[in-house]
């Protein structure tokens, strides 16, 4: 789960990591006397959980109300790599002298999380780990203690950030790594965090990602991811209100599997014999019939989907449950709106193809048929 | 015939009152598992599942004997939940728990390295050894005797890989599902030196997926220890950069490690070949048992 920027700078501001005057505004009027209020020059922000924002035409710099109106206009209302823009963060824009970047993930090749700063912030952090490895100084960090002051300064140090501002940068770093653990981020960035003439530093952007399986225990963000959920993918939302894993593509095939290794399996066999893989949709384990069913209804909503496969493999799940879910999702319809071929194995196979009605499905024993009798009748459509 | 787990295991089971928990163990004994004893907080002195229940995991080692620890534990509480089997000292616990938070599982990391306990999972099917006993929730009918030792992040793909090999006849030593977490206890690694290192082990069985590295670290390791023929499948050729692909550890960065690509290369380059279909991979091990 990511927060939205205005979110994660809100959570970072209320710990004490300065950040610049900013409001949140959903239309330009809004927008216009929010700029008023804090002072020209402001940053004009869409606020979608995307990466690459500014290049995207999402963030605009502005010195007076007509700039500011029209950015706001131009902004508002977009469509910025596949996401609406409902609001825009206006912030107080900062005259800096360097750009550095502070964040905190999981390596999870150590098991353990890693304190990273870099001078060469300001621009995309994933090149930079490309193309000059040696420009992020990174710091493990004992899950069990935390992270000490010493590590922020080593970090901070091995990065070659400027002695005037090291104890304010391993400070902010103290602090957001104190926010990771304590809200389960899985990542925290700030990027950039920057540096002024008079050697304050300010974080202009904020990046919270919170590890969805610990909202539990997080109640504030959860109600923060609510409030976040609103834009995005229509069939991505439903699925987030059935509780599937689910993963919209560009084919025509539906595809809907138990266990994230065996869906994944049966969308690599769709492209192998030829077809296209319309989603990824994992029931998880032990799913109930009314899950089956709610299954089938997602993928049915999807219009790009010509046919469906269903490959069980019951461990957890039971084939029985999984029949009767598939019936009673089909019997309602007149006419079945695109072809299901259903695959059953595992435990309670035979008695999950006793139940199932064969009238409005077509059945195949093995994995390898099932796809390509899938793909068949996609390609049958799409011709 | 088997590595980690016989006929001699004895089991405790933490949350064996819940409906999972007592489910599985049921069909655990069913099996032929030894399960002595459960472990839910609260509830000692009850019985489960036709064994005793006991308040902690350390009264069911110190009363009976237990070694081996299968976790049915909610995610909130499976962290702890795994601390407890750590302290007890067992021999091997097996994490089942699907949706643990990442920083637990950090925390427990951690741990780990300081005892001689071996953790399976969290967020896997368990392991199994045909014939003798099985440890988690693989449906047993699947599995037959044999010579072929399999490892897998992913629990229905073993299933589909496995039902490939008995279709033709072909039995396995011990199947593990190490599970599809960030960070889990063994890894593809370590089980791939537990087969090496078995000797009615004659081939081997590694499904991986995207995300990671750590397939490519056990191709590396192939490379220069393993001299049993291994045969590889990765699922997740077609999955989108940047999307989570279910398991939390089935994401492709997009910078270039973790894909499937990188991970069907470095096997290559092993002397691994690995099968664009299950089927494929079971016409590799045929070939490499003659």
């Amino acid at each position: 789960m990511k927060l939205h920027e205005y979110q994660a700078k809100g959570v970072f501001a209320d710990a004490g990591i300065p950040t610049p005057d900013s409001q949140l505004a959903s239309d330009v009027d809004g927008a216009v006397a929010a700029a008023e209020e804090i002072g020209y020059p402001v940053a004009i922000k869409a606020q979608v959980q995307v990466g690459g924002r500014g290049k995207a035409g999402g963030i605009k710099l502005v010195d007076d109300e007509d700039e500011a109106r029209e950015a706001a206009d131009s902004i508002l209302g977009m469509d910025l790599k596949g996401y609406h823009v409902d609001s825009v963060l206006v912030e107080g824009a900062v005259d800096f002298t360097d750009e550095l970047y502070v964040g905190i993930t999981m390596d999870r090749g150590e098991g353990k999380p890693v304190a990273m700063v870099s001078t060469k912030g300001g621009v995309d952090i994933e090149e930079v780990a490309e193309e000059d490895p040696d420009a992020i100084a990174k710091e493990h960090i004992d899950p069990s203690f935390g992270m000490h002051p010493y590590q922020a300064r080593k970090a901070v140090y091995d990065a070659g950030v400027d002695p005037a501002v090291a104890r304010d940068v391993s400070n902010v770093l103290m602090t957001l790594y104190d926010l990771w653990e304590q809200k389960d981020g899985s990542d925290a960035e700030i990027n950039p965090l920057m540096v002024t003439a008079d050697d304050e530093v300010i974080a202009a952007d904020a990046v919270m990602n919170v590890d969805e399986d610990a909202l539990f225990r997080q109640p504030e963000l959860a109600e923060m991811e609510a409030e976040a959920a609103s834009t995005g993918d229509d069939l991505e939302q439903k699925a987030d209100e059935y509780g599937f894993d689910y993963v919209r593509l560009e084919g025509n095939t539906g595809i809907i599997g138990n266990g994230a290794g065996l869906v994944m399996t049966t969308l690599d066999l769709v492209d192998y014999y030829g077809g296209e893989p319309a989603n990824f949709l994992d029931v998880g384990g032990g799913a109930k019939a009314d899950r089956i069913a709610n299954a089938l209804d997602m993928v049915f909503s999807d219009d790009n989907v010509e046919s469906v496969v269903f490959n069980i493999f019951g461990g957890i799940t039971r084939g029985d449950e999984v029949a009767k879910g598939i019936n009673e999702a089909l019997e309602q319809f007149d006419e079945i709106p695109k072809p299901v071929v259903v695959r059953l194995a595992g435990t309670n196979w035979e008695e999950g193809m006793e139940i199932l009605n064969e009238d409005l499905v077509t059945v195949e024993q093995t994995l390898e048929d099932a796809v390509q009798r899938a793909v068949e009748y996609a390609e049958e459509v799409s011709e | 015939m088997s590595v980690l787990v016989d006929d001699d295991t004895r089991v405790v089971v933490q949350g064996i009152t819940g409906g999972e928990g007592k489910f599985h163990a049921e069909q655990m004994m069913e099996y032929g598992t030894n399960v002595v004893a459960g472990a839910v907080p609260g509830k000692g002195g009850q019985e489960a599942a036709g064994v005793p229940v006991y308040d902690t995991v350390q009264q069911a080692v110190e009363e009976e004997d237990a070694d081996t620890s299968v976790i049915f534990v909610p995610p909130a509480f499976a962290g702890d939940a795994v601390f407890e089997a750590l302290d007890a000292d067992l021999d091997l616990a097996v994490a089942i728990t699907e949706g643990i938070p990442t920083q637990d599982m950090a925390r427990v990391n951690k741990r780990l390295s300081e005892t001689d306990t071996r953790l399976i999972g969290p967020n896997c099917p368990g392991l199994i050894t045909p014939g003798e006993a099985k440890l988690g929730i693989l449906p047993g009918n699947i599995f037959s005797e044999g010579n072929v030792g399999l490892v897998s992040r992913s629990g229905t793909l073993t299933y589909q890989v496995v039902d490939n090999l008995t279709n033709r006849g072909i039995g396995q030593t011990t199947a593990i599902g190490i599970g599809g977490d960030p960070i889990i206890g063994t890894s593809f690694i370590d089980a791939l030196e537990l087969f090496e290192n078995d000797d009615d082990t004659d081939a081997i069985v590694m499904c991986g997926e995207i995300g990671g590295e750590d397939e490519e670290q056990a191709a590396a390791y192939i490379d220069e220890h393993v001299d049993t023929p291994v045969a590889g499948f990765i699922a997740g050729r077609t999955a989108p950069p940047g999307k989570r692909m279910g398991h939390a550890g089935a994401i492709v960065s997009g910078s270039g490690t973790g894909t499937a690509e990188s991970k069907i290369n470095a096997l290559n380059d092993a002397g691994v070949p690995v099968g664009d279909t299950p089927e494929e991979v079971a016409d590799h091990i045929e070939e490499f048992l003659g």
